[in-house]
């Protein structure tokens, strides 16, 4: 108990002792972002985003949260930011497009990550005071099972037949006399939102005993792997991942390898923006960051080796 | 509602003798009723054996000093530290919470509570929270702390929503503790002239230090296990390091601040599985559940042994 | 209770007590404490309360539209519909095929504890058991899906067991069978709450008095018989009690059980397919809608139903044990 005291105590008096050395005293306990430029960077320089050649440090702490499909990513880029530049602290949580959209309306964080636009999921005052920062190009691939062998291509006509529940078995499209399982991810989800608008035209799902439905990369691929005939989206960062790809049968959409190339030139369809929002402009250590995002370091290196498209892309 | 009075002795088995005496058919019976109880106890163990053979198995090669030392990676094992770190954090942090606030409901249950109204809507009370879902607590953490306080995720929150959430099971543990002691040592102490408050604080309270203690131990087996409160009030991502000489409490970035998004090692699992990316994924699942799981043995045994020890100590002194 | 009256008379004989005695600091202190946990039940049930009827009063959805069967939350795909009915089902009926499958198991091993075992058998039983307890739910999920879940697919989904006269009609018959389904998640949540239900029944037998059970034996019955006609017969509200408790558990289990269901929202027509409950369902949506959405509310709504059935479950043992203690 007194060992327990003498430790608070010190821990205080180590935070009075910080406090007084930094700018930023910030006396609320919430997770603020504090922005306190360090003297070797000036703002200016970081007006035009991908003419900064070097980081621009800020120092301070920021959190974000939301698309899980994005989270890789970010997590990534923040760890770069934060070797480059000790001072700053940037904590990434999942939780989902929703959470990540509902917590930057509060301003319970700092940058609120999605799959889809905030319009979409937000009413139209609170959407329009977030300001959206498209960060990446994502693409998704269906895949199956291994036993559906024979199949490497689905048109989009042949995937509007599967996902409505018109064809039901795999030998309708090519593959072997065995039935099709369809894994969806929830119909909340930004990953079916996507897939449902680019390539089934809005088509209906169909429902019923022969469907599953798993929330998250992860999980729909473990039940991809497990159900005979299965069939999937998912995300490319989680495609390409070495301990996935080769339990999964990634197929081509109308002909097109899903490659982040094809994505690039356009002709790969299944793809759409990674979206960060901020409440009004960024500012501080968020700005430096999202401008981090879009520098050379983020889309030249890591935006390819975690299998997202750079932002220059169509 | 769980009436282990102690003044109700264990059956001593029945005497052969008088089994004997019954009808062919229904001594039949007996031994294969008997054949069957000693089987449902055979089965909880086998279960059990193999789940810890499983997670021990799945573990090996795994689970070693830099596994539980080391950073998270996505490219090779990497380790757990900070994950283990908020588990701890956030077990503590709710412990300090619930424990004091458990107790004292404790001793007002045990040595103040008469047949009243208040007492009944207590009681009422304390049945509710245990039965409700953990998910609803979690829910309703989210709504108050992360959504209305504009905490946004962090292990305060998480700590609040896991002490509303256990502080009943405390209680009622607390109580039973306090009521396991005899009546014969107040009754003494009253008569010596001590004041009530004096009797439980000198007399009840030392007595039931074992009993407390247990109490204190299970309800931490319970806390470090939870993941669906956490998963809505203390947050889901991956902490990749502390720098745990930062005891600046107001930023996210130390380890030790309150109001930071906290993974524990359950949501961990949990989010690995969801979300995880990497060759190690798997194993690194199977190392953590397997700490949890051992952890949580060694929280029971814990329990046990320490009661068993103080006790002894106690009686003898 | 007669010491506790002596007690209380002598310590009337003492002086008049102090001002400070009077007013008892410590006993407020403590009713204070305990009585912050009728703060925590009406917070938390108000806060769900208001969430939870936000679907009919801001949304205006009907309350009769949350019994519908059909499960339609996207405003892109049309007219929205609320129907929250194959999720109660759901829940019911994973929760009831737990509890079959369960129950005799736990009242088994609650007799074999209080009845059967030896001192050095309960001594290693009764530690598993808190072990048991102890398991954390993803953990419980996790081995249900790398486990259990391809188990189950292999077992009934290979052509040998689908061949057989009737197993292979068993599960070949609506849909087939993925081990993502309502069989795993009862499987799951069976484990999950055998500890509890045998620990309340356990306290259940031993709170039957010594006395019966050697008047029983005296004349001459067997250990078998004194169990099944004296034992479980006084024991029974204390039974009931436990199952209702576990059954509480079972319908508010979420992540073990949103891992293994397969979570297709329909109503129940095998133990072979895939369902969603009440949980499995909050969990899959919640981070994907906005805080203020219908979509969200709805879940609300469910977390308000999931709120219903463990308050009901509450007053249930309420009024079982108040039966028992009238008899």
């Amino acid at each position: 108990m007194n060992g327990m005291r003498r430790m608070s105590a010190l821990a205080a008096a180590a935070t009075l002792v910080l406090a007084a050395c930094s700018s930023s005293a910030t006396p609320s306990p919430a997770p603020t972002n504090s922005p306190a430029p360090t003297t070797a960077t000036s703002m200016a320089a970081t007006t035009a985003p991908s003419a900064a050649a070097t980081v621009n440090c800020v120092t301070g702490s920021i959190t974000e949260s939301g698309s899980t499909a994005l989270q890789p990513l970010i997590q990534d880029a923040a760890a770069a930011y934060q070797s480059a530049c000790p001072g700053a602290t940037i904590t990434v949580n999942g939780g989902g497009s929703g959470t990540g959209l509902t917590q930057i309306d509060q301003g319970a964080v700092q940058i609120g990550a999605s799959d889809v636009l905030a319009n979409t999921k937000l009413a139209t005052p609170d959407a329009d005071t977030l300001v959206d920062h498209v960060v990446c190009r994502q693409g998704w691939i269906v895949v199956t099972n291994l036993d559906v062998t024979g199949v490497t291509n689905l048109t989009t006509a042949q995937n509007i037949a599967i996902w409505t529940g018109v064809d039901t078995n795999w030998s309708q499209v090519g593959g072997p006399n065995l039935p099709i399982v369809l894994i969806f991810r929830p119909s909340s989800s930004g990953t079916r939102a996507t897939f449902k608008r680019i390539v089934l035209g809005g088509a209906i799902e169909a429902t019923g005993g022969q469907t599953l439905t798993e929330d998250s990369n992860g999980a729909v691929t473990t039940a991809v792997t497990q159900t005979n005939g299965a069939v999937s989206v998912i995300g490319f960062s989680y495609y390409n991942d070495p301990a996935n790809k080769p339990l999964l049968n990634g197929l081509q959409l109308d002909g097109v390898q899903a490659t982040i190339a094809n994505v690039g030139n356009g002709t790969y369809k299944l793809a759409a923006d990674g979206n960060l929002y901020t409440k009004g402009a960024a500012t501080g250590l968020t700005a430096a960051f999202l401008d981090f995002m879009m520098g050379p370091e983020v889309q030249g290196t890591i935006i390819p080796k975690d299998s997202y498209g750079p932002v220059s892309m169509p | 509602m769980t009436a282990s009075n102690p003044a109700v002795g264990r059956p001593a088995g029945p005497k052969p003798s008088l089994r004997r005496r019954g009808s062919r058919g229904s001594i039949l019976a007996d031994h294969a009723a008997t054949v069957a109880l000693w089987g449902t106890g055979v089965l909880v163990l086998v279960i059990l054996g193999a789940i810890i053979l499983h997670f021990a198995l799945a573990a090996w090669g795994v689970v070693s000093p830099s596994f539980i030392l080391g950073d998270p990676s996505r490219t090779t094992l990497g380790g757990v530290l900070p994950i283990l770190w908020n588990s701890i954090y956030i077990l503590v942090l709710t412990m300090l919470i619930a424990v004091p606030l458990g107790i004292l409901a404790g001793i007002y249950m045990s040595e103040y509570a008469g047949d009243n109204i208040a007492t009944t809507a207590i009681r009422f009370a304390e049945e509710s929270i245990s039965s409700v879902p953990s998910i609803v607590v979690g829910l309703f953490g989210l709504i108050l702390f992360v959504d209305d306080f504009h905490w946004g995720f962090s292990a305060l929150g998480g700590s609040l929503a896991l002490t509303f959430f256990n502080l009943p099971l405390m209680t009622r543990l607390a109580e039973q503790a306090l009521r396991a002691v005899p009546q014969e040592e107040r009754s003494a102490s009253l008569a010596l002239g001590a004041t009530k408050w004096q009797t439980i604080r000198h007399v009840v309270l030392p007595l039931a230090i074992p009993g407390l203690i247990t109490g204190v131990i299970l309800t931490a087996g319970r806390v470090f296990g939870e993941a669906a409160v956490l998963l809505f009030t203390s947050g889901v991502g991956t902490p990749q390091h502390y720098n745990f000489l930062n005891f600046d409490l107001t930023s996210v970035a130390s380890p030790w601040s309150p109001f930071r998004p906290a993974t524990t090692l359950s949501v961990y699992i949990w989010n690995l599985n969801s979300e995880g990316l990497g060759a190690f994924k798997t194993q690194i699942i199977d190392g953590s559940a397997a700490i949890l799981i051992a952890i949580v043995l060694i929280f029971n045994l814990g329990a046990r042994f320490i009661g068993r020890v103080l006790t002894r100590r106690l009686t003898a002194a | 209770m007669a010491q506790m009256a002596t007690a209380d008379r002598l310590t009337g004989l003492r002086a008049r007590p102090g001002l400070l005695e009077r007013i008892d600091v410590p006993r407020r202190v403590m009713f204070v404490a305990a009585a912050s946990m009728i703060a925590i039940v009406a917070l938390l049930m108000g806060f769900i309360a208001w969430q939870g009827i936000q679907l009919f009063v801001k949304d205006g959805v009907s309350v009769g539209q949350i019994l519908s069967t059909t499960w339609q939350p996207d405003p892109e795909n049309g007219a929205t519909n609320y129907g929250l009915l194959p999720f109660i089902t759901a829940t019911v009926l994973v929760t009831a095929v737990a509890l079959l499958i369960s129950t005799p198991l736990s009242v088994g091993l609650a007799l074999f504890l209080s009845e059967v075992a030896p001192q050095w058998a309960r001594a290693i039983v009764q530690p598993a058991l808190e072990i048991f307890v102890g398991i954390p739910s993803v953990v419980w999920g996790w081995l249900g899906i790398t486990t259990l879940v391809p188990f189950l697919a292999h077992t009934f989904h290979d052509p040998i067991s689908l061949s057989l006269p009737i197993v292979g009609q068993v599960f070949s018959m609506p849909g087939f069978f993925f081990g993502y389904s309502w069989l795993a998640g009862s499987l799951v949540l069976s484990i999950m709450v055998l500890p509890t239900i045998t620990s309340v029944s356990y306290d259940a037998f031993r709170a039957v008095p010594q006395e019966l059970r050697t008047g029983s034996l005296a004349l001459g019955t067997t250990r078998w018989q004194m169990i099944r006609h004296l034992l479980l017969p006084a024991a029974l509200s204390g039974v009931l009690t436990a199952v209702v408790l576990g059954m509480t558990r079972a319908a508010g289990e979420a992540l073990a059980v949103q891992m293994v269901i397969g979570n297709a929202p329909i109503m129940p027509e095998a133990i072979t397919q895939p369902l969603t409950t009440l949980t499995s369902q909050i969990t899959l949506d919640m981070g994907n809608t906005t805080f203020g959405s219908p979509w969200q509310d709805a879940l609300w709504t469910m977390s308000l139903v999931l709120l219903i059935i463990s308050v009901t479950s509450v007053v249930l043992v309420r009024v079982i044990n108040k039966r028992r203690l009238g008899a």
